[in-house]
């Protein structure tokens, strides 16, 4: 089953530290390798991108930035046998924030990606 | 949910994120793979004492490894104990109590990883127990779900595993990498395997029990971490590529009745495109390390033809049929005859495709093969002749086992009629 995973942040005022970089790429090419990450890639603050609404019938494009308290910062797109093993990547992920980014703090959403699981039958 | 529960479920979740691991790097210790299964098992009833009065540690499958380790070395410590009070002083179990383990264990994950998959995918194992022990060492599946995805009763597949390590115990086999002059065959055996996983989950349809199409979502992680460990073997990224590929079509294989849809009748707007793009990454990976292309490799070239074109008509059938050529050279079957013979009947028309088609007639293994006689109806009904192709679609149905696949026969034998 497939879990999108979408990480919202505050940084702080310090640029993130090489060390946080580097554990970043280490953990994506062992979640690479343990065949459940298949896809991953950080977001550009919301000043490049642009909201698409329907309000009232009426269509609107608004360009960023938008006010939101944290930005998004990556998403995650894992396969993996569970819930619980698709959070534990993403706690993973947190956890390097939290011991090499002083002051960081965000949260990361664990979304379940509809799948053929979801049409199956129950289970005999 | 109370803590407990929750400890439970994640302490089951380690374990099928890092048994492998921890299964691999103890095998090293204890050169006996199901020793090895049982120390991280124990390591695993230890955790379930303890995370849920501490806590999960940050880093579970260290703390396990840790655990395990010195449960391994206390075990080994007895053993040499009492084999010296035995007086069997004069073997020396030096080599095996090497200070060296505890620095060296880490950073051979990956290749203990590798050593381990060679193992279980040992030729002097039956393909069947191969199948087996791989799941359970290295998919960290249960016994019971072995057998549900395999249909067999579970007593035969705890067996087999049983049997299994027994079978690589007394013939000691080593827990190293094949040496390199039987790397590409030991290799083969591998892929096969996971090949076999893989279609066992494939062939099942979405109203079949949920476990056999985990079967592929099993097989891609396990293909997926052998291209992580083996990079350099073109083969090895052809497989996974041919696998990706062909999971990206799972949501367009049925229709909304369960009925199987043919590939070219699918509904390409639901292939999957996150798969085509790692598909096609893996398959340029396996085309860049070069060589001859390897069974895999070719037909993953094959189905990324499928996956680039947009529509069924855009398909590079031309270069569809000289990849089955270089395949009918390479690993020569009739199946792939008929599949080629399909191939130049789409590139070069029904004439040539039949003319290709009927040189299988006589072929033994295709003898009451459904799809024979059904390709020959297409090429046939194609070519305006409908009273020989109605024939073929009748034959069609009678042979194939699968009843959704008899009545779509049946529906084009009577639509010939008309």
């Amino acid at each position: 089953m497939r879990y999108l995973v979408l990480l919202r942040g505050t940084n702080p005022p310090t640029p993130p530290p090489a060390e946080l970089m580097e554990g970043i790429m280490k953990l994506g090419e062992e979640a690479t390798k343990a065949g459940a990450l298949l896809d991953t890639a950080g977001l550009q603050p919301s000043v490049n991108g642009a909201r698409v609404a329907l309000t009232g019938g009426q269509l609107s494009v608004t360009d960023g930035p938008f006010t939101e308290a944290k930005e998004l910062i990556s998403y995650a797109i894992y396969e993996v046998r569970s819930k619980e093993e698709a959070v534990e990547w993403a706690n993973r992920f947190v956890k390097l924030h939290r011991d090499l980014w002083e002051g960081w703090e965000g949260e990361a959403d664990v979304l379940k990606i509809f799948g053929p699981e979801d049409f199956a039958g129950p289970p005999a | 949910m109370t803590a407990g529960v929750e400890t439970h479920r994640a302490i089951e979740t380690v374990w099928r994120m890092e048994s492998a691991r921890l299964i691999a790097g103890l095998t090293r210790l204890v050169r006996d793979v199901g020793q090895a299964e049982e120390l991280a098992q124990d390591a695993l009833v230890i955790a379930l004492e303890q995370w849920p009065r501490d806590g999960v540690p940050d880093n579970p499958g260290a703390w396990l490894m840790a655990t395990a380790k010195h449960r391994a070395i206390d075990q080994l410590r007895r053993r040499t104990n009492h084999e010296r009070k035995l007086q069997e002083i004069g073997r020396d179990h030096s080599d095996r109590l090497d200070p060296d383990w505890d620095d060296d264990l880490d950073d051979q994950i990956g290749d203990d990883l590798l050593r381990l998959i060679f193992m279980a995918c040992h030729p002097i194992l039956s393909t069947e127990a191969r199948v087996a022990l791989t799941l359970r060492l290295l998919g960290g599946l249960a016994t019971d779900e072995i057998a549900r995805a395999f249909l067999v009763p579970e007593p035969t597949v705890a067996q087999r595993i049983v049997r299994a390590k027994r079978t690589l115990a007394e013939k000691q086999v080593p827990f190293e990498l094949p040496p390199p002059a039987d790397l590409s065959e030991r290799l083969a055996s591998v892929l096969e395997v996971i090949y076999l996983v893989y279609n066992e989950g494939y062939a099942a349809t979405a109203g079949d029990d949920w476990m056999r199409p985990t079967l592929c979502t099993e097989a891609l992680r396990l293909g997926r971490i052998l291209a992580g460990l083996a990079p350099t073997e073109p083969e090895v990224h052809g497989l996974v590529a041919l696998m990706e590929i062909q999971a990206s079509r799972t949501a367009a294989r049925t229709d909304a009745d369960g009925n199987p849809v043919l590939l070219l009748d699918q509904d390409r707007s639901t292939w999957d495109r996150l798969l085509i793009r790692r598909g096609l990454e893996a398959l340029t990976k396996a085309e860049e390390l070069g060589g001859l292309l390897g069974p895999y490799t070719l037909q993953a070239a094959i189905a990324a033809c499928h996956a680039r074109a947009a529509t069924p008509e855009d398909t590079d059938w031309e270069r569809i049929a000289t990849l089955y050529q270089i395949l009918a050279q390479i690993s020569p079957s009739p199946i792939v005859e008929l599949n080629r013979a399909v191939a130049v009947g789409m590139a070069s028309g029904p004439a040539a495709g039949l003319e290709r088609l009927d040189k299988l007639m006589d072929e033994r293994v295709l003898q009451g093969y459904h799809l024979l006689p059904a390709v020959r109806g297409d090429l046939l009904a194609k070519l305006g002749r409908a009273d020989e192709a109605r024939v073929e679609f009748e034959r069609a149905a009678e042979l194939t086992r699968n009843a959704r696949e008899r009545a779509i026969f049946l529906a084009r034998a009577s639509e010939l009629t008309a």
